[in-house]
């Protein structure tokens, strides 16, 4: 039965059959069919990463195998949301070592688009701590991969959008916490250079990412508020959180109904907002000791709330550029905020090294912003490619919908290699996307 | 610790009760045709919810083997819940004798069987409680459902006279007529939103009903008065229809 299937922007919406399995039979009897697919997850990446006309689902593929509260070595099936891991393994003393702004992603989503968190500068992306995982080819053979096991797979897995087949098992290493609560200092910066200058200051901290406010122009240009963060010891805790040092968040969620008529959200309306945003810091800096729910996930206490960009959905823009290149930073930032194309959120933050054939960071700022989806967006979104390719960046293919096949090529050095890659296991590209077909990976 | 038995874990409404009870503390016993599939499942329980979780070999059609396996349990279940069930192609089943007698046997038969061989021990020891999974499907025969529908009937039926001859035992017998549900076995149907529930809303009610002792529930609560409606059209009426 065919559905209209989007993922998280709204944008594109195809038309598309999505079946599911529970055990591998099941995903064996979906593998010897004929038709090409996509394997996808809980459709939280933004783009058309994870569709195709035939989508094979892995969220009832979701059992934890087991879980080793002494060492902190997680395994579990694929289809399993980040949100019920922490259900468990919080409570226990351990956190997961990388977590995107949003929990309700699975495992193996975490793997296809190797997330990156506010600790990247620290800890490096999802991958860094997968101690193995099982890849089901499109020939029905699983084969286990690790860094130094069937590394080439490995390597084009992590990142690589899911096309070198179905991840069905993960293990990987969690991160030891005292408590579930952490110490958070909040800064603003009254431009973009005070807070390059606070990334570097305060580039000891773990988790640190800042929210810019890119409409403001003149001399506050780029103000924002970088946010900083530490898992709380017990001696941060006060009495009545040292009672229950590891308690598990309570389950407060609004939902967004509907979807917002486009035209809510013009440069007005992210103006207010932004500047409420900004507003009620009224101190320069902050400090606390705050839940991990507000601090990781602050957009998941609304559910849907993409739906404020309305019905036709919106893009998100993430690049990464070179650390010595913040010019091509403010540039981007400045023709922003001259379109007045009115992002919500534009989050910058800062990557380390990293060493990765297909996965998106590398050492740099990345930038991620919000565009409703209108006319003039999408020539705009062209313009935007050029100049971080001029300064040495690169675009999240979790996060496109719409680049050239020639950006990405000028982005990531080793993209022939990790075709190369797709193709040995993937040969007759029965495992496509949308998005692979767009970018040329799977272009036979 | 009370004990629950899942007869069928593999379906997805089997899942989502096994969860359900945990969450609740009880020890929970899988059980389905291959236990080496719900090794996974049972893993999966006891992670999250610190019970303790076994699978075992169990297939509803041999019923000779219904007794020794229940005599075989090494804990005796407190609740035995039976989930298991099939919907085979109507229109196929209707040319091929032998699937519309594995749907009649599955839906009716093997339930049958090893629900006698439970309720036996759940008499002499004078407490217990049978959950039976049927269908609002057999509450009218109709073209589209021909065999499922009879056997759900059927088992409705059974169910109904098993309360009977249990009650005076103090032993419960509580049937659930789930309407629509999204499980993989209706994941190719086009099914409307407001009337099907998920697998876990399933379980939800199916608990609380348990806690209050109730005989027969719909799930959701409007599918008696849909049920009741269905119920009501004049059988020359119905039959003309294309349901």
């Amino acid at each position: 039965m065919k559905k209209q299937i989007a993922n998280w922007g709204n944008y594109p919406v195809i038309e598309s059959s999505e079946e599911s399995f529970a055990f591998p039979e099941q995903l064996h009897a979906l593998l010897s069919r004929e038709e090409s697919f996509i394997p996808r997850g809980n459709g939280r990446c933004y783009g058309d990463a994870s569709l195709a006309f035939n989508i094979i689902s892995t969220l009832k593929f979701d059992k934890i195998l087991s879980f080793d509260s002494n060492s902190g070595v997680f395994e579990c099936q694929s289809g399993l949301m980040l949100d019920q891991i922490l259900e468990v393994i919080v409570p226990q003393g351990w956190f997961l070592p990388v977590t995107p702004g949003t929990k309700f992603i699975t495992v193996g989503g975490a793997v296809a688009s190797d997330v990156h968190g506010k600790n990247h500068h620290v800890d490096g992306s999802f991958s860094n701590h997968i101690l193995e995982m099982d890849i089901v080819l499109a020939s029905q053979n699983s084969i286990t991969c690790s860094s130094v096991n069937h590394t080439d797979l490995f390597e084009a897995t992590c990142g690589g959008m899911g096309l070198t087949g179905i991840i069905s098992r993960v293990k990987f290493q969690l991160k030891k916490i005292e408590t579930s609560y952490i110490s958070q200092k909040q800064i603003k910066a009254r431009n973009l250079e005070e807070l390059i200058h606070l990334f570097d200051e305060y580039n000891y901290y773990t988790y640190s990412v800042a929210w810019i406010d890119c409409l403001k122009k003149g001399s506050h240009f780029g103000r924002s508020i970088l946010m900083l963060g530490e898992h709380a010891t017990r001696k941060d805790l006060n009495e009545r959180q040292n009672r229950n040092p590891l308690k598990l968040p309570g389950k407060k969620q609004i939902n967004f109904p509907f979807n917002l008529p486009s035209w809510v959200l013009n440069s007005f309306t992210v103006k207010a907002f932004n500047f409420l945003f900004y507003s009620k810091n009224i101190k320069r800096e902050m400090n606390g000791v705050i839940g991990y729910e507000p601090f990781f996930y602050p957009l998941d206490a609304i559910l849907h709330w993409n739906r404020g960009y309305g019905k036709k959905g919106f893009v998100q823009y993430q690049f990464v550029i070179p650390r010595d290149a913040k010019k091509g930073l403010v540039e981007i930032l400045r023709r922003i905020s001259d379109k007045g194309m009115g992002s919500f959120l534009a989050v910058l933050k800062v990557f380390g090294k990293q060493e990765s054939m297909i996965s998106f960071p590398k050492e740099g700022y990345t930038l991620a912003l919000d565009f409703p989806v209108r006319s003039g967006l999408l020539e705009f979104l062209d313009e935007l490619d050029q100049i971080v390719l001029q300064y040495g960046g690169r675009l999240y293919m979790s996060k496109d919908a719409r680049m050239k096949p020639e950006v990405l090529g000028h982005g990531y050095p080793d993209l022939e290699k990790f075709k190369n890659i797709v193709r040995k296991y993937n040969p007759d590209g029965k495992i496509r996307s949308i998005l692979s077909d767009r970018l040329f990976l799977t272009s036979n | 610790m009370e004990t629950v038995l899942i007869l069928g874990a593999t379906s997805d409404i089997g899942v989502a009760i096994a969860k359900k009870f945990a969450f609740h503390k009880f020890n929970i016993l899988l059980a389905s045709r291959n236990p080496q599939q719900l090794k996974p499942l049972e893993s999966d329980i006891q992670i999250r919810y610190g019970i303790d979780c076994h699978s075992f070999a169990f297939d509803a059609l041999q019923y000779n083997s219904h007794t020794r396996f229940f005599n075989s349990l090494p804990v005796k279940p407190d609740i035995s819940i039976c989930v298991f069930g099939i919907l085979d192609d109507e229109e196929k089943a209707f040319d091929d004798w032998t699937l519309t007698e594995r749907m009649i046997n599955t839906n009716f038969t093997g339930g049958v069987s090893v629900l006698n061989s439970i309720a036996k021990y759940y008499i002499l020891q004078k407490r217990g409680t049978i959950i039976g999974i049927s269908s609002v499907a057999g509450d009218r025969g109709r073209a589209s459902k021909l065999i499922y529908a009879s056997a759900k009937a059927a088992f409705t039926t059974y169910l109904a006279g098993l309360r009977n001859k249990c009650y005076m035992a103090g032993v419960h017998v509580m049937t659930v007529q789930p309407g629509f549900v999204y499980t993989r076995m209706t994941e190719n149907q086009r099914l409307p939103k407001p009337i099907t529930s998920t697998p876990s809303e399933v379980a939800d009610i199916i608990y609380l009903a348990y806690l209050k002792k109730k005989n027969i529930i719909y799930v959701k609560w409007f599918w008696k008065y849909i049920m009741l409606i269905i119920k009501l059209i004049p059988e020359f009426q119905f039959k003309k229809m294309k349901l």
